[in-house]
């Protein structure tokens, strides 16, 4: 387990450069310096079938061709394509090796041709949670993604990653009830022992394969708490916390092997390179195409690659979605180069900046301030269970929260304020040991809603 | 309104307990089963819909309420189905073919049943044969189909063209929603209704049955 955080002071935590950079694909550097942009994409209103195959496939070498020719034409020195699949690209493993080495044709062609250093990251599809109560260990869905494991290298996959979802048929329901207490437990246990699992074999895949195991997004828990919150279904600071309770839970991706970029969608991503220096791919205002947040800036301040999410393969009035989306991260990651270029402390001037205008707005952006992420992190560590740590990320949380509230420092709305000193109880509450964990949920969470030995339970 | 207010207020305070054992007073002193919901428990769950819509509850307040609203019904719905009353309609529920998508469609359920309509939940991933099924054993009024990605829209359609093809479109009214849809797009493929949001569904729901 990672004991130490690999960055502790606030002056080396900056984006473009991470304690553990690496190189993959055709000689793509990342966390080396310059922040490298992230382009992802996904088809328009299409069903994904055998007879729209030909058009999907039409889709994208349209939009593979439309971003790096972009991306040449911008002077771009290098650009990370991610290609997450849709479902039936996983439950089919086939399709998706089909697309993934259409794309990484493409990418080889245009570093020949131009110079430009690229790699392909392709991220399967966690379809496990197609059944609920879900088979996390074996069934079809799990051969079928084992599968896609194994084969992306062949495909052309210079990197892996997946946004995973154990325990998320426990979470669902806990967030929309606001139960701070099961999403400890759904992130806490049953998320830390899917993850160890998982990532001990798509680590295995990758070594085997020559594909860099990436990193993995807790997407399905707190990016769903952030929209829910954004919505105004649940509390914004609730948001907050399942974002600080989810790191430890993305955490064990890293001690398991992988090396990073983490996923663009995991906004734990600036705690995963305090606690394991990883280079982090995040994302925000150039995101809104596919989502909103509170997030806009302050998700770029220590991010080692910038992304979109994804955009749907639609026509503006410049050029296709992916195309524009393209050139909004080329100019983002060119300032901040920029930046870095004139000197480090013009670098931190502008993190600072990024920071400032995002964090005392909202607790989800609050929590992402680098200083305290770095407080946090520490606390984090300081336990030594994936449980342990998911309660002190918690509890830290908690207390940094209203720290912030009550120094002025983080506004938040009445209601707001009232969920936060509503939600203390149950966290000061919680048990850190698994077995009491385990104990305690006994009587809150309905027989047969996840399988006990999914997770080596029992 | 009767005395039994203190219903109402259980049931907007998301008090269970209470809710149950007023529900249980009532009941032992010849209160009406169908009033008790009709004048207490719905208003009591449209005031906590206005409050959502207000900004002042969020939808953890919303559920407990709708639990209330359940713990009291356990008692009385015995009675309303002996004596013959019928709820405010049937909705068949579902995240379309595809689809895993369940918080949105679980909270639709929730605000539904809460404005007295019963509930056919198909869970995720319905087939159209699913919900065609539902409408010819279940006597539904309403289908619902819920949908979070641009990829996984265009099953509402084929849904709606196989509910066409069975020739069951004109016993049942369709609405849908979810992130990537329309109002355009429900009028695009022949839906009758499309809800931006899930606190809009009881009101969409309630027009669609009076239509």
């Amino acid at each position: 387990m990672i004991a130490k955080p690999a960055i502790e002071s606030p002056g080396a935590f900056v984006f473009g450069r991470a304690p553990h950079p690496i190189t993959c694909g055709r000689g793509l550097e990342i966390g080396a310096g310059p922040m490298i942009p992230e382009i992802n994409f996904t088809l328009p209103g299409l069903e994904v079938n055998e007879a729209n195959w030909p058009a999907i496939l039409r889709h994208y070498e349209d939009m593979i061709r439309g971003v790096l020719r972009r991306a040449v034409e911008l002077e771009i020195p290098g650009v990370l394509v991610e290609f997450e699949t849709l479902p039936p690209m996983t439950r089919n493993p086939e399709w998706g090796f089909e697309i993934t080495r259409l794309l990484a044709e493409q990418c080889a062609a245009f570093s020949d041709r131009h110079g430009l250093a690229t790699a392909l990251r392709v991220t399967p599809n966690d379809t496990r949670e197609f059944r609920r109560p879900p088979l996390m260990r074996r069934g079809e869905h799990w051969e079928e993604m084992a599968r896609f494991f194994d084969g992306a290298g062949a495909a052309g996959a210079d990197l892996l990653a997946i946004e995973s979802t154990g325990g998320k048929e426990v979470c669902d329901d806990a967030l929309v009830n606001a139960d701070i207490e099961r999403v400890v437990f759904a992130l806490g246990v049953l998320g830390a022992r899917d993850m160890r699992f998982l990532w001990d074999r798509i680590v295995d895949s990758c070594r085997r394969t020559g594909v860099v195991a990436s990193g993995d997004s807790a997407c399905g828990f707190a990016n769903t708490a952030m929209t829910l919150a954004a919505r105004g279904m649940i509390p914004k600071v609730f948001a907050a916390l399942v974002r600080v309770i989810s790191v430890p839970r993305s955490l064990i991706a890293c001690e398991a092997g992988a090396t990073g970029p983490s996923k663009d969608c995991a906004y734990e991503g600036p705690y995963l390179k305090a606690m394991a220096g990883i280079p982090v791919s995040m994302e925000g205002r150039s995101s809104a195409c596919a989502h909103s947040s509170p997030l806009g800036n302050i998700a770029q301040a220590v991010c080692d690659c910038w992304s979109n999410e994804s955009v749907a393969n639609v026509r503006l009035l410049s050029d296709y979605a992916p195309v524009v989306s393209m050139e909004h991260l080329a100019y983002d990651c060119r300032l901040a180069n920029a930046a870095r270029a004139d000197s480090e402390e013009s670098a931190l001037r502008l993190r600072d900046w990024l920071a400032a205008s995002d964090a005392p707005r909202d607790p989800q952006a609050y929590v992402l301030r680098p200083d305290i992420v770095l407080e946090i992190s520490k606390r984090i560590l300081g336990s030594t269970t994936p449980c342990g740590r998911t309660v002190q990320a918690a509890r830290a949380a908690w207390e940094i929260l209203d720290r912030g509230y009550r120094n002025g420092e983080l506004r938040l709305a009445d209601r707001e304020a009232r969920w936060l000193a509503r939600l203390e109880p149950a966290i000061a509450g919680l048990p850190e040991e698994e077995p009491a964990m385990i104990a305690a949920m006994e009587s809150k969470i309905p027989e047969g809603a996840y399988l006990p030995d999914e997770y080596g339970l029992n | 309104m009767s005395e039994w207010t203190k219903l109402y207020d259980a049931v907007l305070n998301g008090d269970a307990d209470a809710a149950r054992t007023l529900t249980e007073e009532a009941l032992a002193a010849g209160a009406e089963p169908q009033s008790l919901v009709d004048d207490h428990m719905i208003p009591a769950m449209d005031e906590v819909g206005r409050r959502f819509e207000a900004n002042d509850f969020f939808v953890p307040e919303l559920l407990i309420a709708a639990r209330a609203m359940k713990a009291s019904l356990e008692k009385i719905r015995p009675l309303l189905i002996a004596s013959g009353a019928k709820p405010k309609g049937r909705v068949a529920l579902g995240t379309v073919k595809g689809d895993l998508h369940d918080i949105g469609k679980n909270l639709v359920a929730a605000m539904l049943e809460g404005g007295g309509f019963e509930v056919v939940d198909l869970g995720v991933d319905v087939a159209p044969e699913k919900f065609i099924e539902a409408i010819e054993s279940n006597g539904v009024d309403i289908v619902a189909m819920s949908a979070l990605l641009t990829t996984t829209m265009p099953s509402m359609k084929t849904t709606i063209d196989a509910i066409v093809a069975a020739g069951a479109r004109d016993r049942v009214k369709i609405m849908i929603g979810g992130a990537p849809i329309t109002r355009e797009y429900a009028e695009e493929i022949g839906a009758d209704a499309y809800g931006d949001s899930a606190a809009s569904a009881v009101a969409i729901a309630r027009k669609l049955v009076a239509a």
